[in-house]
């Protein structure tokens, strides 16, 4: 995947107002059977997959180490009771697949990565609809029924109605040596080739977080704006992490991540130092210029506690940036104002 | 292959020089620096009467991916800064050679001249690998 294909920013305003495929191949598909891969995957994430009732439902979640940790954010699908399928992040995928297995033991199921699949996402507020078109007249019908974070199968694909960009659209999972044709088709459909600059601006625009820039093994999900993808309830599951993150619950996370939006000119920029009014500081984990606010965007891990504005170290100036509620943008409309 | 026209001077690290008839020079970045750089968002000149050095950071250009310094390739001082980048900084991606220049300076007299010619430049690109 290269950063750019064309121009980063258009990629950009057409995922926004049309429609941008990317391959995102390089993510690595696994699935998980066995009779009790239910169980399996209630121990090893964060978020409780008894929340999968529906054939094709996906969840987002934290997969933990014993400290609270963040190993890897994941997507899995539930296709039936002794077939799961996880998406998880390229970096991580060595280190995953281990600690997976390494726990798979126990519950008896198996983990078979899925390295003969392609992936494509296609997002936009057009892209469903072309998509539809390259597909037999059943398929088309179920694809564009599916609701939003559910999937479903279509012969050797699956087609599943969610995406990385605050967009609506689809993720295919199909045969790679499929991918290279569909693609082609796509784009003489009119939707956009877009890189890996496009993906990051639009996922930052959409609140999103990126493994290794706003959250790794050294921090928790409280402390990474990800609070809500963790299932305390019910008690009784065991899952790994669970006690170091009651501890943290209970005694309240020191820090947080917040959504920055650039008052002055200039571009945030992961690492750089922010500092708090009153004393203390932290640093922005993730930062971009947002092509659809033509400001500057970013998060930023900070003290806990109730913080407006803040300043932000750019090469030596002191910066003015105001803490806002993500996402930025969702469905093409900015949620945050700017001057 | 990206332009270098033949009438401008250039630096290894991809700065172009045009001698103005006032006997000041006006300083950019190169089409072959704007395309690797991507869609610029922000740039931040010197101003005006700030003293440079020869391949002292003289200018920040920033694109969606990555800010970058930009180095003096003459030692004078700034005569101007192009205003209009603060509002325009695509202005270096639509025209790096016209009206996405940067700054202008008058050269420190007896200055030395190591800058490139094109066809260097272009060699230099080559040796590179573009």
């Amino acid at each position: 995947m290269p950063v750019q294909y064309a121009s980063q920013i258009e990629e950009h305003h057409a995922v926004r107002g049309a429609a941008g495929v990317f391959d995102v191949s390089h993510m690595c598909v696994a699935d998980v059977t066995g009779a009790r891969t239910r169980d399996f995957l209630r121990h090893l994430l964060a978020n409780d997959v008894a929340k999968l009732t529906r054939s094709g439902q996906a969840l987002y979640s934290c997969m933990l180490n014993p400290a609270g940790g963040v190993l890897d954010d994941l997507i899995v699908y539930y296709l039936n009771e002794s077939w799961f399928r996880l998406v998880v992040n390229a970096g991580t995928r060595d280190k995953d697949l281990e600690w997976i297995r390494r726990h798979a033991q126990e519950f008896a199921v198996e983990v078979r990565e899925r390295a003969d699949l392609a992936m494509l996402a296609v997002q936009g507020p057009e892209a469903r609809a072309t998509t539809a078109t390259l597909l037999p007249a059943a398929a088309r019908e179920r694809s564009l029924a599916l609701p939003v974070f559910v999937g479903c199968e279509v012969g050797e694909w699956f087609i599943a109605r969610t995406g990385y960009t605050g967009e609506d659209g689809f993720e295919l999972m199909l045969p790679a040596a499929q991918a290279v044709e569909i693609w082609e088709a796509l784009n003489a459909r009119g939707v956009i080739s877009c890189g890996l600059g496009a993906r990051d601006t639009l996922r930052l625009e959409a609140g999103m977080n990126l493994y290794g820039n706003d959250m790794d093994e050294t921090t928790h999900p409280y402390e990474s704006n990800l609070g809500w993808t963790v299932a305390l309830e019910p008690c009784a599951r065991a899952f790994i992490g669970r006690e170091a993150l009651e501890r943290v619950k209970a005694a309240a996370s020191a820090r947080q991540l917040v959504g920055l939006v650039l008052e002055d000119r200039g571009v945030l920029r992961s690492h750089q130092k922010v500092s708090v009014p009153g004393g203390g500081s932290g640093e922005i984990t993730s930062g971009t210029f947002s092509p659809t606010l033509e400001r500057s965007i970013a998060f930023a891990r900070i003290p806990s506690g109730t913080v407006a504005r803040v300043s932000v170290d750019i090469r030596g100036k002191l910066l003015a940036a105001r803490t806002v509620k993500v996402p930025f943008v969702r469905f093409g409309k900015p949620l945050v104002s700017v001057l | 292959m990206s332009q270098v026209p033949a009438d401008l001077r250039y630096t290894k690290s991809h700065e172009w020089v045009r001698k103005l008839p006032d006997g000041t020079c006006e300083i950019g970045i190169t089409d072959h620096a704007q395309e690797a750089l991507g869609d610029l968002v922000f740039v931040e000149v010197p101003e005006k009467g700030r003293t440079l050095g020869a391949g002292e950071p003289c200018a920040v250009v920033e694109s969606v991916k990555a800010a970058s310094d930009v180095y003096s390739p003459l030692a004078g001082d700034v005569t101007l800064g192009n205003p209009d980048l603060a509002a325009a900084p695509e202005l270096i991606n639509q025209e790096p050679y016209g009206r996405g220049w940067l700054l202008r300076l008058r050269p420190k007299n007896g200055a030395s001249d190591t800058l490139l010619s094109a066809s260097e430049y272009e060699e230099h690109l080559r040796a590179e690998g573009f």
